[in-house]
């Protein structure tokens, strides 16, 4: 992969400005466009008006405070973290897998966490009665128990425990777990479009209440996969040769499986299965800058928030004051993107 | 996965779009009501009486009948006696017109009335031979998922499609020929006829209509919503409120999924909640959501639990849900005054 290195591995820090301005501007506009005209310079006030000591005339109302402040910032935070936790985690599993089709979902994250959700949501009890909301926790549950479920089934294959038998056991396992949320679906079909609507993903609902949920999560979670990202492009050389270099793949590999699926976790539990982002953002990455793992986990984190906050403004304002799902959205926008930039690359992935 | 369900969401949209396209072009008919008897006009309420465990072919209760269901003609030789209804509303309809001793199945979401016969038989993947086995004279559906009627009739069991209602008309049309399918002919009357006079009165009580008062109807927590061109639109119009969700639906398919900030934007004077039953939604879980305490109808409590069971069919309890919002529009003016 990348033999000759035409870009370098190392981390110019114009990429990080640039993908940061990118990631800060993607911020603003989220926060200043929105079914709702609100006027730019009184958003500005009222968010100078957070600040302490600070009292601006905003001109919003109260109502207009609570559409800004309750739903459109959070709601834009959560893309964020959304964003760059789903697109963290796809280059990881991409490393470790060494396969460029692999997303956040591939050892049965996605079908775990749907699963989950269609038990919650067919089976629950009424969110007010209890203290926490189920469905994000079934999810939640759902998703890590699909992976170590494939972990298991693929360690226990004795011929050898290699990246493709664990790709086969996540491939196994998300059958499994989609043909048992299929049939939970259908026989529940008074809940089917519920479950639709949470499988497509959405970013609607959140408050402030979801985006500290998910928070701790993926900081913790992206801070591990930041530090840890050399040893993905050690990866990359193969399992024997890495274990000349002196790691360890089987462990390492463990070790950025459980991270990114735990923030994958948490992140889905709230949002739904939202596609293509782990995929796209990390491949676009390296078209456009280096395929070295040094440069593609940073700069995915920034682009990959930035790019769900647009899907998220064209899910919020194409069919205003309607929605679409924001899976559909990553998809219809996100693969022709992708194909422009696969198009017009030097071809920097081997 | 994901790359899966999207195609298969986009067409779950586009065939809903086509069929209600295709409904208000008129290219499926009306349900009308044609009799090959004359003698179905002196069928008289005596025959309730009758036991209905053999069929019993008394002369004057006007079969063989034929409706003109949307499915196309449905010729019923006799007084139907095994009938089994793959639709919540239909079985609704068939005990307030007095067939319910005639119905030997239901499916598993009929839950009312209580003394329906539930089976484990499913509304959504209706099967052939499931149905089949109950021996049924006549079979109610509300959804053709494919070849269920077709597979029906080609073992010779009449089959009555009465798909969602697209109107109140609609709903009176299909209670009307559910009467005339059953023997029931004069009761299925008695019943449109008082549903539409406790609609009108509770209508009626109302000081004259205002549009600028506005109502947010909501279906799931996730504000898909309806829309006036749909079912729901069209039994509340008379109350004269304007619907938010109007706006968000151009092309006029009746059910668009709203935005959270435009809901609040909207402030709507009304809130009606058909999500009670299915997602606990409730007056406390909506004053809860993040920004939504800010709206009047939250502040006023001008939020109304609706039964979503009533609201998501189009029996004759729709009487009870206009009845429902008329009370809270009545409270709502007592707020204002």
């Amino acid at each position: 992969m990348n033999a000759g290195r035409p870009s370098g591995t190392r981390l110019h820090w114009w990429w990080v400005v640039g993908a940061a301005l990118v990631l800060f501007s993607a911020v603003i506009v989220g926060v200043m466009v929105g079914p709702i005209a609100l006027a730019p310079l009184d958003i500005v006030a009222s968010l100078f008006n957070r600040l302490p000591l600070v009292d601006l005339e905003s001109g919003l109302g109260e109502r207009n405070e609570a559409i800004l402040w309750e739903i459109r910032m959070p709601r834009v935070m959560l893309a964020v973290l959304v964003g760059s936790m789903l697109s963290a985690a796809g280059a990881s599993y991409q490393g470790v897998f060494r396969n460029p089709l692999a997303d956040p979902y591939l050892l049965g994250a996605g079908a775990g966490a749907g699963l989950g959700a269609t038990i919650a949501i067919a089976y629950g009890p009424a969110a007010s009665g209890w203290i926490v909301d189920p469905l994000p926790l079934a999810a939640f549950i759902g998703a890590i128990g699909g992976v170590a479920l494939a972990y298991i089934l693929g360690y226990s294959v004795r011929s050898g425990r290699t990246a493709v038998t664990l790709i086969l056991a996540g491939v196994a396992v998300a059958a499994f777990l989609t043909a048992f949320q299929t049939f939970l679906q259908q026989r529940e079909s008074d809940t089917l479009r519920e479950v639709y609507g949470w499988i497509l993903g959405s970013l609607s609902t959140a408050g402030w209440g979801e985006v500290s949920l998910v928070a701790p999560y993926v900081v913790v979670c992206l801070a591990v996969v930041l530090v840890g990202r050399r040893l993905l492009d050690v990866l990359a050389v193969g399992d024997t040769e890495a274990g000349t270099l002196g790691i360890r793949p089987g462990r390492v590999r463990l070790v950025f499986v459980i991270f990114a699926t735990l923030g994958t976790a948490a992140v889905v539990s709230v949002s739904g299965l939202i596609g293509f982002v782990g995929i796209i953002v990390p491949h676009t990455v390296r078209l456009l800058t280096s395929a070295s793992y040094r440069v593609v986990v940073p700069i995915s984190i920034l682009l990959g928030g930035a790019f769900l906050v647009l899907a998220d403004i064209i899910a919020r304002v194409a069919v205003t004051p309607a929605e679409i799902p924001i899976g559909v959205v990553t998809a219809i926008i996100g693969a022709p993107f992708f194909a422009v930039v696969l198009r017009t690359s030097k071809g920097v992935v081997s | 996965m994901i790359r899966k369900l999207i195609p298969l969401a986009v067409a779950l949209a586009l065939a809903g779009a086509a069929c209600s396209s295709e409904d208000s072009e008129g290219s499926s008919p009306p349900p009308t009501l044609t009799t090959t008897s004359a003698a179905q006009a002196t069928t008289t309420v005596a025959m309730e009486t009758t036991t209905s465990t053999t069929t019993t072919l008394a002369p004057d209760d006007g079969f063989p009948v034929t409706i003109v269901a949307p499915n196309g003609p449905v010729t019923i030789a006799a007084r139907p006696a095994r009938i089994v209804s793959i639709s919540p509303t239909s079985t609704e309809v068939l005990f307030a017109v007095g067939a319910g001793e005639q119905v030997v199945a239901v499916d598993s979401m009929s839950n009312f009335p209580v003394n329906a016969p539930v089976t484990d038989l499913s509304a959504f993947t209706p099967s052939v031979e499931a149905i089949a086995s109950y021996d049924p004279d006549l079979v109610f559906l509300s959804f053709d998922p494919g070849d269920i009627v077709a597979g029906l009739e080609a073992i010779g069991i009449p089959v009555v499609l009465h798909p969602t209602a697209l109107s109140v008309d609609d709903a009176y049309a299909q209670w009307e020929q559910v009467g005339a399918a059953t023997g029931h002919i004069s009761e299925a009357t008695a019943v449109v006829v008082d549903t539409a006079t406790d609609m009108e009165s509770a209508f009626d009580s109302l000081p004259e209509a205002d549009a600028a008062v506005t109502y947010y109807y909501e279906l799931d927590p996730t504000f898909y919503s309806v829309t006036s061109a749909s079912f729901i639109g069209g039994l509340l119009a008379p109350s004269g409120m304007t619907n938010i969700a109007d706006p968000a639906d151009a092309d006029g398919f009746g059910y668009p999924q709203l935005n959270a900030e435009y809901i609040i934007d909207s402030n709507p004077t009304l809130i009606l909640l058909a999500d009670t039953k299915c997602c606990g939604a409730s007056v406390g879980t909506v004053a809860e959501r993040p920004g939504w305490a800010s709206m009047t109808a939250v502040e006023n409590g001008s939020v109304v639990e609706l039964d979503d069971d009533i609201a998501s069919r189009w029996g004759p309890r729709i009487a009870d849900l206009v009845e429902d919002v008329v009370v809270a529009m009545h409270e709502l003016a007592l707020v204002d005054a």
